[in-house]
């Protein structure tokens, strides 16, 4: 028999289960279509003294078949714009940012589909034990329907193309086809920078998912 | 970062896997190409903190975070319990979030169309953050087991569906927490994706006498296990910080 974490004392994680179709009632009532709570957690997260180059990321899910997922609960998380996580974890040496959790949760629209999230562009992080810089990037981590573990993915950004391909953790996948969906494309609309990010579940172009 | 910092490797074992034929649902929406494992760094070892003045007073009763002319319909209970980490040391202040059908299995959402009616005094969430021993606690009403789009005649047994963060963004967590005793346990498509049956069983919540209030409302214990650190000398100071 194979030993078991058991045998060592440790305690088993409690196993995920799907968030359903109705996870917007407990973590984005809004979109359920009521209010409950005085403070809500939402997909903008800038302030007025937040520091940094205001960005929004959009973008759509799609299903193995190609069908949009408008169901889904979108959640990422940031470094702030000198690029330190708002975590006593993170002790690098760079300013916090007060007015910056780093930490944004939406869904998807249940008529386009669209996710919409207003932030800023993070700065680059430290790579693992230190090591080589991250280029700056988004952690994004999705749960809907059908999804019986959460996902987590990480979203870079078009325009950091050297960054890019310096990146310890792009350069840990295969095949350099798949590490393009990791990166979106950035575009300016109506004087805003938006990063276009679509998630495809299932399919030729199936998003690089991690196990972290 | 230190390498303490890290986490255990998830055992995938006692998740559902992605692809589960019998939730149908989940056919489309998995991803058939093995996910790529990622050593630990900042961004996963680190995640969101919550402070309790981001939340308000009632936010942890569902019984009375939306009454608007009384209370809800339905029997009254307290859940309760602990969030652990992987070695066994509580996880503080990590923000849980509970969402749930009312009495008659009927949800609070523009897309549920089920006959039962909602309940005018049921919102049907709550939030609330672990204390410094990692005790969370809600009341609520019982919620009722509802049909569900899967086969002809699925039906969902009760259930609460809970969200948890812990200390770092790979701990994430959305599960659901069952009933003991609930006759539909064994039908169930969402719970039977789970291959090992002592871990589905880890998803039911027990009655609790000694946590009821007498002559008032039973109560159910639940505790949840995230993943644990590397080292757990270094958690007490991340927690402490």
């Amino acid at each position: 028999m194979k030993p078991t974490p058991f045998d060592l004392s440790y305690l088993p994680e409690t196993p995920s289960q799907t968030a359903g179709p109705y996870v917007h009632i407990g973590l984005i009532p809004a979109q359920a279509g009521f209010e409950i709570f005085a403070n809500n957690f939402t997909g903008d997260i800038v302030t007025p003294n937040t520091k940094g180059e205001r960005i929004v990321i959009e973008g759509r899910v799609f299903d193995g078949a190609g069908h949009i997922a408008k169901d889904v609960l979108i959640e990422t998380w940031q470094a702030n714009a000198a690029g330190r996580y708002n975590h006593p974890a993170d002790r690098q040496d760079r300013a916090l940012d007060g007015s910056f959790r780093g930490w944004a949760r939406t869904g998807t629209d249940f008529e386009t589909g669209i996710y919409t999230i207003r932030t800023i562009k993070p700065g680059s992080v430290a790579g693992r034990r230190g090591r080589k810089a991250m280029a700056p990037h988004v952690n994004f981590w999705i749960a809907a329907r059908g999804i019986n573990v959460g996902l987590a993915t990480r979203m870079y950004l078009g325009d950091e193309d050297a960054a890019n391909a310096d990146d310890p953790v792009l350069n840990i996948i295969e095949q350099p086809e798949r590490r393009k969906t990791l990166i979106a494309p950035k575009s300016v609309r109506d004087g805003r920078t938006i990063y276009t990010f679509d998630i495809y579940l299932q399919g030729e172009r199936e998003t690089v998912f991690f196990d972290v | 970062m230190t390498p303490d910092a890290e986490f255990h490797q998830r055992d995938r074992s006692i998740h559902p896997p992605a692809y589960t034929p019998v939730y149908k649902t989940s056919v489309l929406r998995s991803p058939r190409i093995p996910l790529w494992s990622l050593q630990n760094s900042l961004s996963e070892v680190t995640g969101p903190m919550f402070t309790p003045d981001e939340l308000g007073s009632l936010d942890n009763d569902l019984v009375l975070n939306y009454a608007k002319t009384g209370q809800p319909v339905g029997e009254q209970i307290i859940v309760h319990g602990y969030v652990l980490d992987g070695n066994g040391h509580p996880i503080r202040n990590t923000l849980v979030e509970v969402w749930q059908a009312n009495a008659g299995g009927r949800y609070r959402h523009r897309n549920d169309t089920y006959i039962a009616p909602v309940d005018p005094n049921f919102g049907g969430c709550g939030r609330m953050l672990t204390d410094d021993v990692g005790h969370y606690f809600f009341r609520t009403v019982k919620p009722g087991a509802y049909p569900f789009r899967n086969r002809v005649n699925s039906w969902r047994p009760a259930h609460i569906h809970y969200s948890v963060f812990g200390s770092g963004f790979a701990q994430r967590l959305i599960t659901q927490m069952y009933f003991e005793g609930d006759p539909l346990i064994p039908h169930d498509s969402i719970l039977a994706t789970i291959p090992d049956k002592s871990a589905a069983e880890r998803l039911t919540a027990r009655l609790d006498l000694n946590a009821a209030k007498p002559l008032e409302c039973l109560a159910y214990r639940f505790d949840i296990v995230l993943r644990g650190r590397r080292q757990t000398l270094f958690e007490n100071k991340l927690q402490g910080s």
